[in-house]
């Protein structure tokens, strides 16, 4: 038998990438639909010897075509050949969801409709009838409550044995379909026609609803109980800042580094060693040990270190989406985002970018208007992500060994201010007067589903992945070969193309205090990969080895004391190389990032210019500053 | 008077949504001509608010809410 096609549809909010995430597990493939920056997302199970394909489509209010969503799920329900298109309903909130049922049906596509979260409406004091709904829309309605093996069993057993053919829409929408098509030939302007037809809509499922639904009024549910306090006068923000700095000791101290020192351990030192050993025995040829144990191993394994505390961030932001209490943070933030320049959508993106800007820049796409999105897109890479983390730490500990860590938390201030400041300009030149808007669905705060959020942090955070094997792989074995070969050949790293390289970029800060050609080398290696701009240091002034791990840190500040960097930076110009390093060009994945999301050459280019121009600014702006006052 | 005058327990009916940006949005949510209101909340720094519609929580800012004209309701 053919594969049965099924597609979810349904809102926002409604359990349904839970659902999605129940069916398939992790046989899922997350894509993107043609043309657009929207996450498309196919599951494939077998289920009683019947080979079943899902497309988890957008969560969308309505399908007016207004949004690219809203485009995306009418256009693939219409062109596309679907067994079974499936309606997930939020139980608890019926009327609004029943206006895209209503909305698809009328477009001639059959339903199956899922009343999801029964549970939930049960405790909200709601009674839907199944058999009167089914009744008085004419389509099948079967019951789920999200993330339970019952439910998954339930959908898989009706979509084998439910044929959409036998059912049409009841009487009663018939009649309203036939009126939408009258009022829709009427001739009048669109904009009233469009006002009478959700007039109408509304209507008929008021009807619908006051007939299958009977609710006994409860008091004050949980979730207002909760927002009493989290969402609410004076508490809601101290608590939101005690949440992110818990968020911060989970990731930087208490979970995430020690997980990445125990990884950076095994790879600097049993991995290696034995890699070392292997290539060894085999008899490899002395260039290209070097190149596979200082270029890649180093390199990759160095990047991969850094995977720890991003999965362990984006699971706790993840997790925080899942309970809801992200839609709240935007809630309280938006004021402060707004007169950045922001709106409070854009604060789950920014907080990604101290794990790593990639999956932020990614995470843009879930704002509203274009103008929020690029600006979201353009400010980000100025927040210190994980992989400049230990250029700051290192020039921290070497430089300011007494205040290391109030140096540290300055960048991050740095990081964040010139984000604010950015997104500011932009919204008031480039983007001025460009509309923004904030309407946001303060969902119910709820449990969050464990194969979701784990699923979603593996979405997030394996782009990270793919770059440490794909671009620092490739930018490893580029920069060691810059480093050791010129146009005679093998050469010593003083000799190499490196070297001249560097010495080019360095004539660009000759004012800044930092114009050595180890320094400018770091600074182009930095463009490859922000954890290229510490390994690189260390390779040209020959501490050999470094460590970036936060327990070592203090160890490798002082290997390097030893070595010539310590006399090439004055603890200004190491301060001011520092702010350099924290504002400059995004990273080569971040930059092709954004030569994706914002689908565009210029953008792109835009970014990288811009953020090198004002980090030269600062940064010289801080040097010079800092002599006159005698530093 | 308007949505952004309403104040937190109020329960408003709706009369009409002025033109914007958002005027598709908010009426294909639900918010129409004769549909009640209750608001919620400010958010803690004054702007945006919470209401409640059809037994969901809204979050908008005043600004939009100004162009929402609402009658008590009852």
């Amino acid at each position: 038998m053919a594969t049965l096609a099924v597609a979810l549809t349904g809102n926002p909010n409604v359990g349904k990438s839970t659902i999605f995430n129940e069916l398939t597990g992790a046989r899922q493939k997350i894509g993107n639909w043609p043309g657009v920056t929207v996450d498309k997302k196919t599951g494939y199970i077998r289920h009683q010897n019947r080979a079943i394909s899902i497309v988890d489509l957008p969560g969308t209010y309505s399908v007016n075509a207004r949004s690219p969503e809203e485009k995306i799920v009418i256009d693939y329900l219409l062109n596309n050949k679907v067994d079974m298109v499936v309606d997930v309903v939020d139980s608890s909130n019926l009327d609004r969801n029943l206006y895209l049922t209503v909305q698809l049906l009328e477009k001639g596509i059959p339903l199956l409709i899922d009343l999801n979260m029964k549970d939930e409406a049960e405790r909200r004091g709601l009674k839907i009838d199944t058999r009167r709904l089914e009744d008085a829309i004419g389509m099948p309605v079967v019951e789920t409550i999200g993330h339970s093996r019952a439910s998954r069993e339930k959908l898989l057993d009706v979509f084998t044995s439910t044929v959409m053919l036998n059912y049409e829409p009841s009487p009663r929408l018939q009649a309203h379909i036939a009126e939408v098509k009258r009022i829709e030939a009427s001739g009048r302007p669109a904009e009233e026609i469009e006002e009478e037809l959700v007039a109408r809509r509304y209507a008929l499922i008021d009807s619908i609803v006051a007939e299958a639904v009977t609710s006994s009024a409860l008091g004050q549910t949980t979730s207002e109980k909760i927002d009493a306090v989290l969402a609410n006068g004076w508490t809601a923000i101290p608590i939101f800042i005690a949440m992110v700095y818990v968020m911060f000791q989970i990731t930087f101290e208490w979970i995430g580094q020690p997980l990445a020192d125990a990884l950076g351990d095994f790879i600097g030192g049993d991995f290696k060693d034995m890699v070392a050993a292997q290539l060894a025995s085999m008899e490899v040829a002395e260039w290209m040990q070097s190149l596979i144990l200082d270029g890649i191993v180093d390199g990759v394994g160095g990047v991969l270190t850094f995977v720890p505390l991003i999965f362990v961030l984006f699971f706790c932001l993840s997790f925080l989406d899942g309970t809801g209490y992200m839609a709240r943070v935007a809630f309280i933030t938006d004021p402060l985002m707004r007169r950045a320049g922001l709106t409070g959508k854009g604060i789950m993106p920014l907080m990604m970018g101290f794990g790593c800007a990639v999956p932020a820049i990614m995470g843009a796409r879930a704002l509203d208007s274009e103008k929020d999105r690029l600006t979201a897109i353009l400010v980000t890479p100025f927040l210190t992500c994980g992989a400049k983390l230990p250029i700051m730490a290192l020039f921290a500990a070497m430089f300011f060994p007494d205040n290391a860590g109030n140096v540290v938390f300055g960048m991050y201030f740095l990081g964040i201010a010139m984000a604010i400041l950015a997104a500011k300009l932009l919204s008031s030149t480039v983007f001025q007067g460009e509309p923004s808007t904030f309407l946001l669905e303060l969902p119910p705060y709820r449990m969050p589903d464990m194969k979701t959020v784990l699923l979603e942090t593996w979405d997030k955070g394996k782009g990270y992945m793919i770059k440490a094997g794909t671009i620092i792989f490739a930018a490893c074995v580029f920069i060691w070969f810059l480093g050791h070969f010129n146009f005679s050949g093998m050469a010593e790293m003083e000799e190499s193309f490196l070297a001249s390289m560097g010495a080019a970029m360095a004539s660009l800060f000759t004012f800044h205090g930092f114009a050595t050609w180890e320094a400018g080398a770091s600074v182009i290696a930095g463009i490859l990969a922000k954890e290229s701009v510490v390994s690189t240091m260390g390779i040209l002034y020959g501490a050999g080895e470094l460590s970036t791990e936060a327990d070592e840190i203090v160890e490798t500040a002082s290997a390097l004391a030893k070595t010539g960097m310590a006399a090439s930076f004055t603890t200004l110009s190491a301060f001011a190389f520092m702010v350099f390093s924290q504002l400059y060009t995004p990273c080569a994945t971040a930059l092709g990032t954004i030569r994706k999301e914002a689908g565009s050459w210029k953008w792109t280019a835009f970014s990288a210019v811009y953020m090198f121009a004002i980090a030269w600014a600062v940064s010289l702006a801080v040097y010079q500053g800092g002599r006159l006052l005698g530093f | 008077m308007t949505l952004r005058e309403g104040t937190p327990g109020m329960t408003l009916k709706i009369r009409t949504i002025g033109d914007s940006e958002l005027k598709g949005r908010l009426m294909t949510m639900g918010l129409i001509p004769g549909t009640p209101v209750t608001v919620l909340r400010s958010a803690p720094l004054g702007d945006p608010m919470a209401i409640r519609v059809r037994s969901y929580d809204l979050a908008l800012r005043r600004d939009d809410a100004a162009r929402i004209e609402v009658e008590m309701a009852g």
